[in-house]
């Protein structure tokens, strides 16, 4: 029987290898096209080939634009509008964005043989940072040096500045930490668990074949644990997509922050 | 003992930092949802604030993990 190995399934494998590229100041860097880059390239197709097709601009919309529209208008209405206000319509592209890449690549991660892209801590990282930057840069653009009244509640005494100055800067700092951590987190965890419960199915299944009388039970764990994957896939779906929501809500309400600094919304 | 016992059961004791984040996120939706059905004309402008406290009670949950890692894998 093949060995147990839970984390073998987030291994970064080269699938086409390409010679390396002479970067100015890097030295060489690898640019081959590994699985992790191949199923990133596969969601930016299927979404940009579902937005195209989708994109038929009918007054009455067939089933595809009627789809495409509906998760439009509910990042639209529910995450910028919602969120953000009037002042957040000029982010909708990057939100929309974030949101639908994020899900079709855990959406894609749980098909058999996918490779979860999002339990990478580097792409997950790459666009946490991202996020941070664009804050940061529209907290400056927006408000000027204004930007630091951020890190000074409306309503503070001034002698509680000492306390509340450090943890308002930390709990500033750490943002990119943990929206990175948080998808990767939860892709993780539930990648791990059902390939868990998965070999506990072969496992005791083949367990309780070989054996007789009692050891007959391990059928019956068999059977339970395929049953529990059942439910994990169904749950592993809705975290799909609630963390690629909670990613983009959390980008809306970071920028709500910097955006409608000025007037207290 | 081993060293690399002590680690896992290190990164093990770790993960208990979760139990404060579940017991925090439980409390906070359950609230939410408390609240939303009293005066649902309401919920929706409080949802940046559930948001806010979700990403806040999760992070003290995710600094634990962030500490399991930590103790597992980085050589000192």
């Amino acid at each position: 029987m093949a060995a147990i190995e839970p984390m073998e399934q987030f291994l970064v494998k080269k699938v086409v290898d390409l010679p390396p590229v002479q970067v100015p100041g890097l030295g060489a860097v690898d640019l081959s096209i590994t699985n992790s880059v191949l199923f990133m390239l596969i969601s930016a197709g299927l979404i940009s080939l579902f937005f195209l097709a989708a994109a038929r601009r009918q007054v009455v919309p067939g089933r595809m634009q009627a789809g495409a529209e509906m998760l439009y208008g509910m990042v639209d209405s529910v995450l910028t509008g919602g969120i953000i206000g009037d002042r957040g319509r000029p982010f909708l592209p990057f939100i929309f964005t974030l949101f639908s890449l994020i899900a079709v690549l855990n959406l894609i991660g749980l098909m058999p043989g996918g490779f979860a892209v999002t339990s990478q801590l580097a792409v997950t990282t790459a666009l946490a940072v991202m996020t941070f930057l664009t804050v940061i840069v529209i907290g400056f653009a927006r408000n000027g040096l204004g930007f630091f009244k951020l890190f000074w509640p409306s309503s503070m005494h001034p002698a509680m500045a000492l306390i509340l100055l450090p943890i308002e800067l930390i709990s500033f700092l750490v943002r990119p930490l943990t929206l990175a951590m948080r998808l990767f987190g939860n892709l993780l965890g539930g990648h791990v668990v059902t390939y868990m419960f998965a070999s506990f199915v072969i496992g005791l299944g083949a367990w309780g074949l070989a054996g007789s009388g009692l050891v007959k039970l391990g059928l019956l764990g068999s059977g339970v644990s395929f049953l529990l994957i059942v439910a994990l896939m169904t749950l592993e779906l809705v975290v799909a997509f609630l963390q690629a929501f909670v990613f983009a809500a959390l980008t809306c309400v970071y920028l709500n922050e910097v955006v409608n600094l000025d007037h207290g919304h | 003992m081993d060293v690399t016992a002590a680690k896992y059961i290190g990164a093990g004791l770790a993960m208990t930092g979760l139990i404060g984040a579940g017991a925090g996120l439980g409390i906070l939706f359950g609230n939410y949802l408390q609240a939303a059905m009293r005066n649902p004309a309401a919920a929706a402008s409080e949802r940046v604030y559930l948001f806010l406290g979700m990403a806040l009670a999760e992070s003290m949950g995710i600094f634990g993990l962030v500490m399991g890692f930590v103790i597992l894998f980085v050589k000192v």
